[in-house]
């Protein structure tokens, strides 16, 4: 049975020539880029070519780039460092629908002393402009407003935001770790001072990806050692994943392809009875779509799907006691018996055939697991 | 970290064939617990015949573990008295299921409750 993987915003599948070349610096480039011989500085110069393509992609400067491992880390350090590193103001603002790394990285400081607006969405899942203005205090410290929701994929006001940010001389840092390579991105246009992007997400390698640090920001270290990448992130540089993030970013979009298939499983989903989209259409990163089936569960959906080779992803969760609904499809709103069956697809090398498939599968399955449910569609509010 | 989805065989088994699902028209007792504001929600259904469970139903709205724990609840209540149905409990349901993953162990805790739900209704 073949895979559909269509999971894409949880991870990607490395691109070949990523590969390729990932796979040339553990064979031929080994050396510790900090090393003073030869071989060191040859691994040295692939790191230093890498931080200078990438700082050209974002309209940035190559010392501007800190190398991590990561999205959940660059979130930490931009929140964590700018926390430590500017003591005497105390307050944060972010949106509730952030990825768990800045969330649970703002809820740390809260006990840390800081205090913490984060802001609602409206039922479209976007962060409004207006309403982060009014929470700016004397002492806010950071705004911090993700690029591209995770779950639902709504696309965030980053330019307007970055322009109240720096209007009121108040340091913005935006997590685009789902936003990057599919949407442009000009540090300088989007006005801020700090950026998260992960390689894993744009068919790089795991374990790599850079926060961009605006020159003259002040961010402190959270992770101390030998004062590697300005002595912002000490510990040996990655140097086949800095070399694969570089190369990802040669990556051809299938933007137009990839829309329109998309579009295609939109429509084709809410000829099912009972379905709606969660989220704004229209604002939306085009690979994704989050969709909720009324009446069922979506851990449930998502198995049956599995067993099929098709691969998603879900908004519900069996929590220590409870079942847990999606903390975004909640801030948007999600009636109560469409926010436990929700799907998250999120699309790749996907064509229309199998697209056709996967509409047939489920629903297949929405049919069966409503079967199975007590709740019944005839007795809803469902279309 | 553990996935929230390792389930056993039997799980799988009665999670994708689910055994006296559906609905039981002129019911002698049903009994329905959870709400679907807090999770899993399960409506049992049952015809007696005098001390005998003639037929027992089950609908669930929850995860595959909840799914299959209504499923499993079933199957060790069906044709048997009153009696040993009333000394059914949810530690019974997941035993007869194998283990549970430790996070889906409250999934399974539905089952039995309204078994016996639906015993004190009738
Ligand atoms: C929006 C967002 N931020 C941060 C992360 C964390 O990235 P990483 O897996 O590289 O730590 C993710 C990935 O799940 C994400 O989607
Ligand atoms: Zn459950």
């Amino acid at each position: 049975m073949a895979t559909i993987y269509l999971d894409n915003a949880a991870t990607t599948k490395v691109d070949k020539n990523v590969a390729e070349k990932v796979k040339k610096v553990f064979l031929d480039s080994y050396a510790n880029p900090s090393s003073q011989h030869s071989c060191g500085k040859e691994a040295r110069k692939l790191v230093e070519t890498a931080r200078e393509e990438i700082a050209n992609f974002i309209g940035a400067n190559p010392s501007e780039i800190i190398f991590t491992s990561g999205g959940t880390e660059s979130n930490n350090l931009a929140i964590r460092g700018l926390a430590k590193a500017n003591p005497e103001k105390k307050h944060i603002i972010t949106s509730v629908i952030e990825h768990p790394s800045v969330l649970e990285t703002c809820k740390d400081l809260e006990k840390q002393g800081f205090s913490v607006d984060y802001i609602g969405v409206n039922e479209e899942g976007i962060v409004e402009g207006a309403d982060v203005k009014k929470k700016i205090r004397k002492d806010t410290l950071l705004v911090s407003i993700m690029h591209v929701n995770n779950e639902i994929g709504t696309i965030q006001p980053i330019e307007e935001i970055g322009e109240v940010c720096k209007k009121k001389g108040v340091y913005f840092h935006s997590d685009c770790v789902q936003g990057f390579m599919k949407l442009g991105i000009d540090v300088r246009k989007m006005h801020v001072d700090l950026l998260s992007v992960s390689g894993h997400k744009v068919h790089a390698p795991k374990g790599i990806g850079f926060l961009y640090v605006r020159k003259g920001v002040r961010v402190s270290a959270v992770q101390t050692g030998g004062g590697q990448e300005n002595g912002l992130r000490s510990g040996t540089g990655n140097v086949p994943g800095i070399v694969g993030l570089a190369a990802a970013l040669s990556v051809k979009q299938e933007v137009t392809r990839i829309r329109k298939v998309r579009d295609l499983l939109v429509k084709e989903l809410l000829k099912i009875p009972g379905t709606r989209i969660n989220g704004s259409l229209k604002k939306r990163i085009w690979n994704n779509v989050n969709v909720s089936f009324y009446g069922i569960e979506g851990e449930s959906l998502m198995l049956m799907l599995d067993k099929e080779g098709i691969c998603v992803s879900t908004g519900s969760a069996c929590a220590s006691n409870k079942l847990s609904e999606s903390y975004v499809l909640k801030a948007i709103k999600v009636p109560e018996l469409y926010i436990h069956g929700s799907l998250r697809l999120t699309l790749g090398e996907i064509s229309e055939k199998d697209i056709k498939f996967v509409v047939s599968k489920i629903n297949e399955k929405v049919e069966k697991l409503r079967k199975i449910s007590p709740f019944k569609l005839e007795m809803s509010d469902g279309k | 970290m553990e996935s929230n989805c390792d389930y056993t065989k039997a799980v799988f088994d009665h999670f994708q064939n689910p055994r006296n699902m559906g609905e039981i028209e002129d019911a002698d007792g049903v009994g329905t617990v959870g709400n679907p504001s807090c999770g899993d929600v399960l409506k049992v259904m049952l015809k007696v015949d005098g001390d005998k469970i003639e037929d027992v139903k089950f609908q669930t709205f929850g995860c595959a573990a909840a799914i299959a724990s209504s499923s499993m609840m079933t199957t060790l209540v069906k044709g048997k008295s009153l009696g040993e149905a009333k000394k059914v409990t949810n530690k019974d349901v997941a035993a007869a299921l194998g283990q549970l993953p430790p996070i889906k162990v409250h999934c399974s805790n539905l089952a039995a409750d309204a078994l016996q739900k639906a015993i004190g209704d009738l």
